[in-house]
This record gives C-alpha cells, sequence and structure tokens, in this order.
C-alpha cells in the first residue's frame, strides 16, 4: 500500500519536474488565462452577478480544456511506450489524475484574482465562492483527465476533447453554476450539502471509471 | 419460418393494436392534456425503449472490453445507433406535444436540455469511432467511452430533474410521467402494446443492420 502511493508521488514529481523544465507551455497557458480575462474585460466592462458567474465558468471549462489536454498530447508514442514498460496503467493514471487538479487548482485561483481585478468583484461571500471554486475546478479536471486520455488514443486530436467533454461536462457545470450563485446572494440560503455530497459522489464515480477503464485504453 | 420469425409478427400485432387502441380507445378527459394525452404511446414508449438501446449497447461493450470479439462491437455500435434514432423521434414527438400543451415547440425546460445532451453524447460516440481507421482500436476506445459516458449521464438525466422545476409532468419521484394522469386502459396499451411493440421493431431493425454489418467484416477478413 505504501509502496503504491510512493510509485503516485513519483510519478506526480515527475510531471511537476517536467512542468519546471519546460516552462514554455505553462507560461503558454498563464498567458492565454491572462489575455482571454483582459479580452472579456474589454468587451464586457463589469458585468452583473449573473453574467459573472456564467464567464467564470466558462473559462473553466476552457482553461481546463486547454491545460489537461496539454499533459497528455504532449507525449509522444515514444515516451508513452517508456512508461508502459515501467508502471501500472492504474498509477500512471492516478499520478495524472492528481497533477491535473493540482494544475487545475492553480489556475482556477490566478483566474479568480484576474477576474476579481479586472471584471469586478460581485461576489458577498468570497471564501465561499473560492471553496467552490476550487472544488469545481478539481472536478472539471477529473472528468477531462480521462477525456484526454481517450483523444490522445484517437490520432492526438485536441479538437475531439471538445466534442466528447462538453456534452459530458454541461450537466456538472449547471450544478456548478447554481451551486456558486449562492455566494452571490446576500442571506445565506440552505442546499449547499446535498448539491455538494451529489457532486461528491460524481467526483469518485469518475476515478473509479477511470480506474476501471484506462487499463484498457493503455495496451496497444 | 414462423418458429424463427414469431417476434416480427408479434411487434408487428402489438404495434397495429397500439395505432388502432392508442387512437380510437377511450381516455381520461384531463385539462390542457385534452386528447394530447394519446401521444403517451409514441412519445414516452420511444424514450423508454432509447433507454432500453443505451442499456443493451454498454452491455456489449463491457462484454468487448472482456472478451475482444468483433461481434460484440458490431452490437454495441448498432444497438447505440437505434438508439439515436428512437432519441431523435422522442425528441421530435416530445417537442409537438410540448407545442400543444406548453405553447412551444422549445421552451428550454430542464428535462429538453437533458434530452438534448444525451443524443449529443452519443453523436459524439459515433464521431469518435469514425475518427479511429483501425478497426479494434476504435472498438476498445469507444467501448471505453460508450461505458463512461452511459456511467456519466445516466445518473445525471435521473437526479438533475429532480433537483430543478420543470414544466415536464413527474417533478417528484418518476422523472418520466405523472402516473396518476393515466388510467388502466391506457396502462394496458402503454406496458402490453406500446413498449413491447416499439422495442421489438427497434431489435428488427438493428438485427437487420447488424447482419449487413457481419457480413462486410467477414467480407473484410475474407477478402
Amino acid at each position: 500500500m505504501l509502496k503504491n502511493y510512493g510509485l503516485i508521488f513519483t510519478l506526480i514529481k515527475k510531471d511537476v519536474l517536467l512542468e519546471f523544465r519546460q516552462q514554455y507551455s505553462f507560461y503558454g497557458i498563464l498567458l492565454y488565462v491572462a489575455s482571454t480575462i483582459f479580452v472579456l474585460y474589454l468587451a464586457m466592462g463589469q458585468p452583473e452577478n449573473m453574467v459573472w458567474n456564467g464567464l467564470f465558468w466558462m473559462m473553466q471549462l476552457f482553461i481546463c480544456v486547454n491545460a489537461v489536454a496539454k499533459t497528455f498530447l504532449q507525449e509522444g508514442k515514444g515516451r508513452q511506450l517508456y512508461f508502459y514498460s515501467l508502471c501500472s496503467p492504474l498509477h500512471f493514471m492516478m499520478a495524472r489524475m492528481i497533477f491535473n487538479a493540482i494544475l487545475m487548482l492553480l489556475m482556477n485561483l490566478i483566474s479568480l484574482l484576474l477576474f476579481i481585478l479586472l471584471l469586478g468583484s460581485p461576489l458577498n461571500h468570497t471564501i465561499l465562492f473560492l471553496g467552490i471554486s476550487c472544488f469545481g475546478a478539481c472536478s472539471i479536471s477529473l472528468v477531462f483527465s480521462f477525456l484526454a486520455a481517450i483523444a490522445a488514443r484517437a490520432q492526438q486530436n485536441a479538437a475531439l476533447m471538445a466534442i466528447l467533454g462538453f456534452p459530458l461536462i454541461i450537466p456538472e457545470l449547471m450544478l456548478m453554476m447554481r451551486l456558486s450563485s449562492l455566494a452571490f446572494s446576500d442571506v445565506f440560503q440552505s442546499g449547499l450539502t446535498s448539491i455538494v455530497l451529489l457532486l461528491a459522489c460524481f467526483d469518485l464515480l469518475v476515478v473509479l471509471l477511470a480506474a476501471i477503464l484506462f487499463p484498457f485504453l493503455w495496451k496497444e | 419460418m414462423l418458429l424463427k420469425n414469431w417476434w416480427k409478427i408479434l411487434s408487428f400485432f402489438f404495434l397495429l393494436y397500439t395505432f388502432t387502441a392508442g387512437f380510437l380507445g377511450s381516455v381520461p378527459v384531463k385539462p390542457i392534456l385534452n386528447e394530447t394525452i394519446r401521444n403517451l404511446y409514441f412519445h414516452v414508449a420511444m424514450w423508454m425503449v432509447m433507454m432500453i438501446f443505451f442499456i443493451v449497447s454498454v452491455v456489449y461493450s463491457i462484454r468487448y472490453l472482456r472478451h475482444n470479439k468483433p461481434v460484440d462491437d458490431i452490437y454495441a455500435t448498432e444497438y447505440a445507433r437505434t438508439g439515436i434514432v428512437f432519441g431523435f423521434l422522442g425528441l421530435i414527438t416530445g417537442s409537438v406535444w410540448a407545442k400543444y400543451t406548453w405553447g412551444d415547440f422549445w421552451s428550454n425546460d430542464p428535462k429538453q436540455l437533458g434530452a438534448a445532451i444525451a443524443l449529443l453524447i452519443y453523436l459524439a460516440y459515433f464521431v469518435l469511432r469514425n475518427s479511429l481507421t483501425d478497426l479494434d482500436k476504435a472498438g476498445r476506445i469507444s467501448a471505453v467511452y460508450n461505458v463512461f459516458a452511459f456511467a456519466m449521464l445516466f445518473p445525471t438525466i435521473w437526479i438533475i430533474p429532480r433537483l430543478v422545476e420543470s414544466l415536464h409532468p413527474g417533478g417528484m419521484g418518476n422523472p418520466a410521467l405523472n402516473t396518476k394522469d393515466i388510467d388502466s386502459r391506457m396502462r394496458m396499451i402503454f406496458y402490453f402494446g406500446a413498449i413491447p411493440g416499439w422495442a421489438l421493431l427497434g431489435v428488427w431493425i438493428s438485427t437487420l443492420r447488424i447482419r449487413m454489418q457481419m457480413f462486410a467484416l467477414n467480407h473484410q477478413t475474407n477478402g
């Protein structure tokens, strides 16, 4: 059991190290985030609450597609074969998911900061929104990690990921928007825990399915 | 011939019963619904049959992943295809019904959106399939996506409509229909005419396509 954690940890460390060595791709996403939010600022100025909320989650979706797709799509065939000889698919997938979740958390924090700076802050419960957005970012990144693994198999096609992923993520995104709209209201409303529990179950389901199904994608 | 094809004849008689009894039989008088309640035999039955075929498709996908037989892949694909056809028919009959009861063909109701999402997901399944040229690879990857998509989609289709307000009947409990609106006569036609009739017709369509695909596969492998 301890060995498993060690292996996963090593794989995550490898991904983080790769990020540090090839900083251009990390800065690339960062620039993507910053410039998109700047364009939004130029187009919308300071929008009202619901628009702000909707834009924020759409931003998260697009950041996620770009950031997560990159981790799978940048690997060549040779490197995948190398991993195949080194570790089990389960460890590989789990490490990837955790790494992507961390990457997405970072991007989420940066984009939230930029949103508040440029598009204004209509939030009444900033801490609550921060928590919800971190949770949401992790959930989205889990789903897209698995879809990126599928898309990477299908001739490294990045456009395919959007086709596969967007319909699948809509229900989850709708729940997220519903949840985060609580952070805008003056009075604290109930109904938080049931949606959070539902989304947590959803995340668990995604992780389980990825653990079961990834080995089939892996072998060739 | 009769021994082999009895279920096709059965399907014909089920549907004949559905159409005659469905259009001529008496229905409970309800405000707003009026005579449109007869659409139950078509609209609701289409969705149930679509659901059945998607479940069959996923079962064959799982079998394909376990045993790796090309036949299972063909079954999974063709049942998903028939499921999509029934899904589109369900959407069309639903929006016609919505026009006469809610006043508009499309009113962004959560259930209409859920249905549209479900169809998009299965269309994406076919896009994924066709983007792969290698048969074995296409089978395996699309089977993985089929299982993943099914497991992601149906909990949300069954859960989200219970959380949000909708014009569609059956907000609490059963997400598809309000069981109080129909009487025993309608229930009889629905469960013993429409659902088995449409389901058997769908199986018929699927088996035809499966035979065609099997023929193509044999032709390919044997030159």
